[in-house]
């Protein structure tokens, strides 16, 4: 008999057991539902899948009577729009950040100890701030994912830097580089691969600032409908939009994976 | 020309004292290989030719000039590892030196200057067995191929001294027999001096023009940092520069 650590599944065999969980947790959905509906068919904890296709179907595919817009495309435009405006701006400031703080001592001794206490700072403390400083508009939530994300990344992509091996910036300066090529063309290369492992890690905190953020002040977005449903106890329209925010959170890390090991292909060699 | 003086050279770590009174003249075009036990100063005395240790006392001339207080294209360096840049392929690991000598803002060449680097980077790759490796990653290279790639992109930016630490410490013994043969190669096609660490006493034998021994003169049990290590054979070999 062979031990338990060596026995490995077929591809066909992990697929299916991937799968069986979520099956799992269909099921006892659908069990649970139905016990529920049937001791009270106006039960709105578990809706029945016929309800939940029929507001989907309202949400996703016909006209608000109100604002006259199909709910759940407007409210993923907005947040996406505000999602990835944040994580690029993240992004930007991280990479930038990082990489002077990974390169010149100098300016490591004026930003690391800066950057290391800001990242402590609980962004959803200072979320009050940002609406009264900057408003009720998108750029208090821009801003808040941003500071959430952007001194995580910079910390990241700093410690990757600092863990270059030292004889590879010694050899790169006996190749004459200086200490602008040094960063252009030998760690900021370096860094890149880090930063889309960065953004994949924290795009959950990403989201959970941006929802927080709609569910204060806000009149489209995903986080700010479930938040506005919650009042009627409108199940039948939060699991659609939870399970959708999932998808489109898994998505986006599929994507940055792809893009990692499409453009970076020595990152993926190296492992 | 890269003569190498030596002239009363201390280094010492706080109470620690490394190296005592070095004193050395080396010749141009001196293939020196330099064995001794660990821990006995050879990699201090290789870092402070390199520029990123300081003498605490005495004196490190190049053709009479101090060594610089940075590492420069002058001096090349091969490490036991780690010397390779992993996001490269081989073919432009090897352009590096060339690039960052021609271009100082963006660091990469176009047109004839490109060409020119390329003819060179591949006469350096035919050279080195490495021209059908051109487009692979260093991590996809074995830990010669790596080495050797390495001491091309030394060459390739024409150093005066090369410094080699252990070039082939880490590398199976079968296949430093080529090792040997790729360097000496390199080494008739440059004008350069080289230092080599080695910890095979036979290979600095065959290698060199001339053997340092690195060793402690006095030996105080009670404190082993009192003394340092310094130079206790000196051994011109019969061979003279190619």
């Amino acid at each position: 008999m062979p031990r338990l650590v060596n026995l490995q599944p077929s591809r066909g065999g992990a697929l299916a057991l991937g799968v069986l969980p979520f099956l799992i947790l269909l099921a006892a959905y659908l069990l649970g539902s139905n016990a529920r509906l049937a001791v009270n068919p106006d039960d709105k904890l578990l809706p029945s899948f016929s309800t939940l296709a029929h507001t989907i179907h309202t949400y996703a595919f016909e006209e608000d009577t109100r604002s006259g817009q199909v709910l759940l495309w407007a409210d993923t435009w907005a947040s996406l729009k505000r999602l990835l405006i944040a994580l690029g701006i993240s992004a930007a400031i991280g990479l930038a950040a990082g990489l002077t703080i990974g390169s010149i001592p100098y300016l490591r001794a004026v930003m690391a100890p800066f950057v290391a206490a800001v990242s402590m700072i609980p962004p959803l403390a200072i979320l009050p701030v940002l609406f009264i400083v900057a408003g009720l508009g998108e750029v208090a939530k821009i801003a808040l994912i941003v500071i959430g994300v952007a001194p995580i990344i910079t910390r990241d992509l700093a410690l990757r830097a600092a863990e270059l091996p030292a004889e590879q910036l010694i050899k790169a300066q006996t190749l004459g580089a200086s200490s602008w090529l040094l960063s252009t063309r030998i760690i900021l290369p370096q860094l890149w691969p880090r930063l889309i492992d960065a953004l994949r890690l924290n795009l959950g905190c990403a989201w959970l600032f941006l929802i927080a953020a709609e569910a204060i002040a806000s009149t489209e977005g995903l986080g700010y409908r479930i938040f506005l449903v919650r009042r009627y106890l409108a199940m039948d329209v939060i699991l659609p939009y939870v399970a959708w925010i999932t998808l489109l959170a898994f998505g986006t890390d599929w994507l940055l994976r792809y893009t990692r090991a499409k453009l970076f292909p020595w990152a993926e060699v190296a492992r | 020309m890269a003569a190498v003086t030596v002239k009363r050279l201390w280094k010492e770590y706080g109470e620690q004292v490394v190296l005592e009174n070095l004193n050395l003249e080396i010749a141009d075009r001196e293939f020196v290989t330099i064995v001794g036990a660990s821990g006995c100063g050879k990699t201090t005395f290789l870092r402070m030719l390199l520029g990123v240790d300081k003498p605490t006392r005495g004196q490190l001339l190049i053709d009479g000039q101090p060594v610089p207080a940075e590492p420069g294209p002058d001096r090349g360096i091969v490490f036991q590892r780690y010397s390779l840049f992993p996001h490269l392929t081989v073919l432009q690991n090897l352009l590096l030196g060339p690039q960052f000598a021609g271009s100082r803002v963006i660091g990469r060449l176009f047109g004839a200057k490109q060409r020119a680097a390329r003819e060179k980077a591949d006469a350096l790759l035919e050279a080195i067995g490495l021209h059908t490796a051109r487009d692979k990653y260093p991590a996809q290279l074995s830990g010669g191929m790596q080495q050797r790639l390495s001491i091309a992109q030394s060459v390739i930016c024409e150093p005066k001294i090369l410094l080699l630490d252990e070039p082939f410490g880490a590398l199976d013994p079968g296949i430093t027999a080529d090792m040997h043969a790729i360097v000496l190669k390199l080494w008739a096609m440059n004008r350069m001096t080289i230092f080599m660490i080695s910890h095979d006493i036979k290979e600095s034998f065959q290698l060199g023009t001339r053997l340092l021994v690195f060793d402690k003169r006095r030996h105080d049990p009670q404190s082993p940092e009192a003394y340092g290590a310094t130079v206790t054979y000196d051994i011109p070999l019969k061979r003279t520069a190619a």
